[in-house]
């Protein structure tokens, strides 16, 4: 049995858990005292060692990413935090930035100090004001404590660090398009290379890390590689935040070493809706492809969710019972790749709307006898072929469930329509609305941008 | 890029005084950047904040400030789905429809919402009170079915308690979400906190609900601690972790790292250490009364009593009109 292991959670039960206060008590920016006695280098080193990995979906070392930089020319470097989470069922940054700020904004100070960038931005998506109204206090408030700014604690490092509000796009939480997008333009992903190492924001030498990344290096200053590497697997060491949503008695997060199984998680969580079953769910977001029952056991690191035939992704566990029907699911997530997708290549707009169009029909009883095949048709023509990863990530979905659930495709096309009551797995009863096409009702949904 | 007041030949029609507070705050939006154009976003934010959506004159004024034509500026603004083209109601309500909350019950809140304000998608009721929106993920899955009223969280909802919510918004009535401020403020406020002005509120509101908090809680009872945050109690089981709150290692980082990991190569090694099972089965009771939200973690409430039980039906469907475009019209 693994236990949980509050790092990052561990403040926020405390009253007023977001004030600078309340960080320091618990002992908040010791990582960074110590670290402004360190050489920038060796701080680099520290967390190669610990081997932290991008908590953002990618998995990629984070010391290692921090290490592409060039050597210094004496021009500007930039750190950029990517706040935009967006990935559905991700959910993991947002309560950490409203419970507690200080410790991202801890982490910008190290990982500024150490890569040499004297203007840290972090991106926040629009969509969640509260958050940002915590952001921006906890700016002010290590600014006035002397944790940012000119001279930081007496050493003579400078840091400002700007917080900025997305507007609405899931592409934005993609590196690049994040940087296009931080530079005032429309948020579409770039051709890499250059990487953002190499040409980031305005061309300059830039590290793009997510929240939890970030927030995980104070602790790695302060108790050294060894800790946070005791933590977890080999390959995927450390504390991760676990999101667990659906049908489950206790959703909510639950941060724990990598390495740890949705089995033991449900136990955690009370288990899977009560009088149910679980019938699939999402190891890491709607972009990695679906698990059932059989991977209860996968331990969920890198490595092995990966061997399963998945991605670890953002831990952003979804769980879905017997009551959901998979292709109402599948069709919904296309619906959002195809309003998100930016437009900019021909594979990931084009192949998105044709399946939207295509998981509309089947779902509403429509649909023709090749339609199953049009769709895996349809993947193959998107996956690696699209600029960035949101076309692959759109096929995910897709392909995994007709892998798995090819029979319930099926039934909507001989059956003329969703042989499920929508109803039954909501949480509340209600009377759909429109029965054969309940996910339909209301018009197409939302449009394209 | 000038920071002086716009002179009169501005083609944005705005009146002196609201052109001169525009451009005033148009400069400090830019002096946080080390290229002014990274302020076109927070700029249109603030454009909003005025004007209730991206107006023609929003548009101008941007291209004015940033040396951009009104065709950037308005490509820019039309790939983000924030910035409205027409103008918004006094409250966004944003009924996500994603996979999770419509499964979960989000599907028939919109439907809810829909048949009860007379309007679909991207609709604004008559009296300029409410734009009615689907939206994606926001970020609080655990706290599904969610609603957001002007990008504020309202979590665990039910068709009732959403139709009940819009009502109070447009008696005018303050209404807190679940997690944030303690009352939702309008579209216009709200936007200009977006354009990274605080308005002071960012200490009001509770640190997180039961979701957030149900791994810390489950934790704290196996260690014995019921510590709300007190530093001495360590909130990790396991001794060979250090929680933050512990005094730092004199470690020397540097020397024998862990093999660095290759992405790719597939292992399928365990968890690292076997230990005990130390599952607290208790988790305590949200204390935050939430507005609307459920009290307690949706999936372990019962279902709501059924039954039809819409009050009253909005007035009427029919189009938005909140207010009149105020000149020309919106430039796309």
């Amino acid at each position: 049995m693994t236990d949980l292991l509050p790092v990052l959670t561990d403040t926020w039960d405390a009253e007023r858990s977001w004030k600078l206060a309340t960080y320091e008590e618990a002992g908040g920016y010791a990582g960074l005292r110590k670290a402004l006695t360190m050489e920038p280098g060796d701080l680099v080193q520290a967390v190669k060692d610990s081997g932290l990995r991008g908590r953002g979906g990618a998995g990629f070392p984070t010391g290692m990413k921090w290490g592409f930089l060039p050597p210094p020319d004496g021009g500007p470097r930039y750190l950029v935090v990517n706040a935009d989470e967006s990935e559905p069922g991700t959910c993991k940054d947002i309560p950490l930035m409203l419970a507690s700020p200080q410790h991202l904004i801890e982490g910008v100070a190290i990982t500024s100090y150490a890569i040499g960038c004297d203007h840290a931005f972090i991106y926040v998506r629009g969509e969640v004001l509260h958050v940002y109204r915590r952001l921006l206090a906890a700016v002010t408030e290590a600014r006035d404590a002397g944790y940012l700014g000119t001279d930081v604690l007496g050493s003579g490092f400078d840091l400002e660090v700007t917080v900025h509000a997305g507007a609405g796009a899931y592409i934005c939480g993609e590196e690049t398009a994040l940087l296009d997008s931080l530079e005032g333009k429309r948020g579409q992903p770039r051709l890499k290379p250059p990487f953002p190492a190499v040409a980031g924001l305005y061309a300059r030498p830039t590290v793009v890390n997510n929240v939890e990344s970030i927030a995980s290096v104070p602790g790695i200053v302060a108790h050294g590689p060894d800790w946070f590497s005791a933590m977890g697997t080999e390959k995927s060491s450390g504390h991760g935040l676990f999101s667990l949503s659906g049908h489950v008695t206790r959703p909510g997060q639950y941060e724990a070493p990598l390495g740890i199984t949705l089995r033991e998680l449900l136990d955690l969580a009370g288990g899977v809706r009560a009088g149910h079953e679980l019938k699939f769910w999402t190891p890491g977001g709607s972009s990695t492809p679906i698990f059932t029952a059989d991977q209860l056991d996968t331990p969920l690191d890198y490595e092995s969710v990966g061997a399963a035939g998945s991605m670890l992704g953002t831990r952003a566990l979804q769980i879905f019972d017997d009551t959901t029907c998979v292709v109402r699911a599948v069709s919904r997530w296309t619906d959002f790749y195809a309003h998100e997708s930016c437009g900019k290549c021909t594979p990931c707009r084009e192949g998105t709307y044709w399946l939207k169009q295509v998981l509309h029909r089947i779902e509403a009883g429509d649909g023709e006898e090749r339609d199953v095949d049009l769709l895996l048709d349809l993947c193959d023509n998107i996956l690696g072929r699209a600029f960035c990863a949101l076309g692959d990530g759109a096929t995910s979905p897709v392909t995994s469930s007709v892998e798995l659930f090819r029979d319930e495709y099926q039934a909507h096309i001989d059956g003329g329509g969703c042989p499920f009551d929508p109803s039954a797995s909501a949480l509340f009863e209600y009377t759909p609305r429109n029965r054969r096409t309940p996910a339909l009702a209301g018009g197409a949904g939302v449009g394209g941008h | 890029m000038t920071a002086e007041p716009t002179s009169a030949r501005s083609q944005a029609r705005y009146d002196a005084e609201t052109l001169a507070s525009l451009t005033a705050d148009a400069a400090q939006i830019m002096a946080r950047y080390p290229d002014p154009r990274s302020g076109l976003l927070p700029m249109l934010h603030l454009v909003q904040s005025v004007d209730g959506y991206v107006s023609r004159d929003g548009i101008m004024f941007c291209a004015e400030q940033l040396g951009m034509t009104a065709a950037e500026v308005s490509a820019v603004a039309t790939f983000y789905t924030q910035y409205k083209r027409h103008p918004n109601g006094t409250y966004t309500v944003g009924v996500c429809t994603n996979t999770l909350c419509a499964v979960m019950g989000g599907d028939a809140i919109f439907e809810e919402l829909s048949e009860h304000l007379g309007v679909g998608h991207d609709e604004t009721t008559e009296d300029g009170a409410i734009t009615l929106e689907r939206v994606e993920c926001n970020a609080a899955c655990d706290y599904a079915p969610v609603v957001m009223v002007n990008w504020e969280f309202f979590d665990n909802q039910t068709p009732e308690s959403a139709a009940a919510l819009t009502d109070r918004l447009r008696l005018g009535e303050d209404v807190a979400p679940t997690r944030g401020a303690s009352s939702v403020c309008s579209f216009k406020r709200m936007s200009r906190v977006l354009a990274g002005f605080p308005d002071g509120r960012a200490d009001e509101g509770e640190t997180a609900g039961a979701p957030t908090l149900a791994g810390l809680r489950l934790a704290r009872a196996a260690s014995g601690s019921v510590g709300e945050g007190d530093p001495s109690s360590p909130g990790a089981p396991s001794a060979s972790v250090v929680p933050p709150s512990a005094p730092a290692r004199p470690g020397q980082p540097g020397d024998e790292g862990s093999p660095s990991p290759t992405s790719g190569a597939a292992s399928a090694s365990g968890p690292a250490a076997g230990r005990a099972p130390g599952t607290g089965e208790e988790q305590q009771e949200a204390e935050v009364p939430p507005e609307t939200g459920a009290e307690r973690s949706s999936a372990e409430r019962k279902p709501a009593a059924t039954g039809d039980e819409s009050p009253g039906r909005s007035p009427s469907g029919g189009k938005a009109d909140p207010e009149p475009e105020r000149k020309g019209r919106d430039d796309d």
